[in-house]
């Protein structure tokens, strides 16, 4: 008990203290996990709605796939990830293995397949005839796309909370390809492991707390968004 | 009718998958006029519409659009962008009433100031320019139909189709929903094609009619030729076997009007304004007929007629009546052997001011 309490004393110190090391660590993987989501919302969303607005052979198979790397587990991606980029690897040459840039790829491509899914079931739960009703109305092929995406704006912010909810938190990924390199590639997941491993309790509470908290209150903003869109 | 046709369709064939869903060998349209598509669910009066809309893929077939054939894909954009559909659900955007009426415009590019004149025009059309702010999902049934017609007619389509735009609302609704559609008809003269359920929509609202059965077109005429020779039973039973006189409201004075019908004055109970035209529907078993003219009789209406045509049903006999309108009367055998009827024989007719049923044209 004494040890989690000291470690929560130490932890509100060193957050109120603005510590440079734990306000770096912070900042690097707001910016990584940041950026990754941003990719995955591109790249998700675009591909989730032409799967869902096109009939082609084998629709079924590509959902059933995307709907399985929903699911995917980090260590898996982390593996490939770092396989691609390794030195003798087909990306080697770009040598950005334990760097951010193989952090945010390896996030990306857990979360791209969550907001894909996400995005994909969303039209797929418009009413089937809104499509044609807005094309009826003049609209080209792309001002009906986007007033689908518009029309599906909160199960897409949903996307996001899950795609940020999930590539925050993960671990395995990233140490993979990260490496945990102080100031560099050390991101909060990868610290308070680390710092877990060496028994400062302190320290590793206070991690995870900001980690707590940084997923609150990005949750938290998103969620005001969508409740507000919702009551309107 | 010699002016070429806004719309029309030759050879038109949809298939759902393998089935053949729909087979027009012929269809027009011409500018200005209603079209009501009538017939059974599953008949292909969706899809038809569908397809004329451009919204549909076609197996094989033409649509003309203004005298030029749509076959590219820019032609099909120019047609989606000269036609609206408005669905028989209202299929509301997730946002303000507004915002949703002037959406089709924005599509086009307009300026604020035309969207914002055009979006007014359309909301006053329907007599709802006080839910502008609304968010659409807030709506009741009726005001989203609203929404969703004037959302239509607010791009200034030449021509407006309609999906069972009617079901699913109450009958009050649907009354001043139909009332506010036909002025609007009548004033913007848009033409319209209607896929309607009701026999009494029907003749309010459309000029032609195109009866449609598992994918065809069986008839096609003005309504008034249609209701008069219904040619199968579908749609014997959907005009109903009442006789319907096309008229029009001479006077109209505490509860009782004059209806011209063929240089007659028929009484009916209802208060049409004058100059209003309308149909009189008589169902065959208000009418009385007797040998001599009936003195001190309650019924407003007595002419002389001519027995047509005496036909014998299973439990009575159905008379074919000329009184400068045709009109028919179902008597029971007893009574037709009594009276001695032949055909040839000038009769009586009565029928009570209340038992002609008015519908406005």
């Amino acid at each position: 008990m004494d040890l989690i309490l000291q470690g929560i004393i130490k932890a509100f110190h060193l957050i109120v203290s603005f510590d440079p090391e734990v306000i770096s660590i912070t900042w690097l993987s707001l910016k990584i996990s940041g950026t990754a989501t941003l990719i995955s919302l591109f790249v998700g969303v675009s591909v989730g709605v032409a799967v869902a607005l096109n009939d082609f052979f084998g629709k079924r198979l590509v959902i059933s796939i995307i709907n399985t790397g929903m699911g995917l587990p980090p260590v898996v991606v982390g593996l490939f990830v770092t396989i691609m980029i390794w030195r003798s690897g087909p990306f080697g040459f770009l040598e950005i293995l334990y760097t951010p840039y193989a952090m945010i790829i390896a996030q990306a491509v857990i979360a791209t397949p969550i907001v894909m899914g996400i995005s994909l079931a969303a039209i797929q739960n418009l009413p089937p005839n809104l499509r044609l009703q807005i094309l009826s109305l003049g609209a080209s092929r792309l001002q009906m796309v986007w007033v689908l995406v518009k029309e599906s704006r909160l199960p897409l912010l949903a996307a996001v909370m899950a795609g940020f909810g999930g590539v925050i938190s993960e671990i395995g990924a990233s140490i993979m390809v990260g490496g945990n390199i102080k100031g560099y590639t050390r991101v909060l997941t990868t610290a308070t492991v680390m710092e877990t491993g060496k028994g400062n309790f302190d320290l590793a509470i206070a991690l995870a707390i900001i980690l707590l908290l940084l997923a609150f209150t990005i949750n938290f903003l998103l969620t005001q968004i969508q409740q507000r869109q919702q009551s309107r | 009718m010699k002016q070429s046709p806004l719309l029309s369709a030759e050879n038109l064939v949809v298939k759902r998958g393998k089935v053949t869903v729909l087979n027009v060998d012929e269809l027009k349209i011409f500018t200005g006029r209603t079209l009501a598509l009538i017939g059974p669910n599953g008949a292909g009066k969706s899809t038809l519409l569908l397809t004329l809309a451009g919204l549909l893929p076609m197996e094989s077939g033409k649509i003309y659009f203004q005298s030029r054939q749509v076959s590219n894909f820019s032609d099909f954009v120019m047609l989606r962008r000269h036609a609206a559909v408005v669905f028989q659900e209202p299929l509301l955007l997730n946002m303000s009433v507004e915002k949703n009426v002037a959406v089709g415009l924005k599509f086009r590019n307009l300026s604020r100031a035309q969207i914002k004149n055009s979006v007014d025009e359309a909301l006053a059309y329907f007599g709802i320019e006080q839910l502008a702010k609304r968010a659409a999902k807030t709506l009741s049934g009726g005001e989203s139909k609203r929404v969703s017609l004037a959302r239509a007619f607010a791009i200034k389509p030449k021509i407006i189709l309609l999906d069972e735009a009617f079901n699913s609302l109450d009958a009050p609704t649907r009354e001043a929903i139909i009332d506010d559609l036909q002025n609007i008809l009548q004033k913007t003269k848009i033409t319209a094609v209607l896929a309607l359920h009701d026999r009494e929509e029907t003749l309010r609202l459309a000029h032609d009619v195109a009866v449609m059965s598992e994918g065809k077109i069986i008839q096609q005429g003005t309504t008034a030729q249609v209701f008069h020779q219904p040619i199968n039973e579908y749609i014997a039973n959907f005009v109903g076997t009442e006789v319907i006189l096309e008229g029009v409201v001479k006077k109209s004075e505490a509860g009782l009007m004059d209806v011209a019908v063929s240089g007659h004055i028929i009484e009916a109970v209802g208060d049409f304004k004058t100059g209003q035209k309308v149909c009189c529907c008589l169902r065959p078993e208000n009418i009385t007929v007797s040998k001599t003219v009936p003195e001190k009789i309650s019924a407003r209406n007595v002419f002389k007629g001519k027995v047509l045509k005496a036909a014998r049903q299973a439990y009575f006999y159905k008379l074919t009546l000329d009184c400068g309108f045709v009109i028919s009367a179902y008597i029971t055998i007893p009574s037709f052997d009594e009276l001695n009827i032949c055909e040839g024989d000038t009769l009586a007719v009565s029928f009570k001011a209340t038992a002609v049923h008015m519908i406005k044209r």
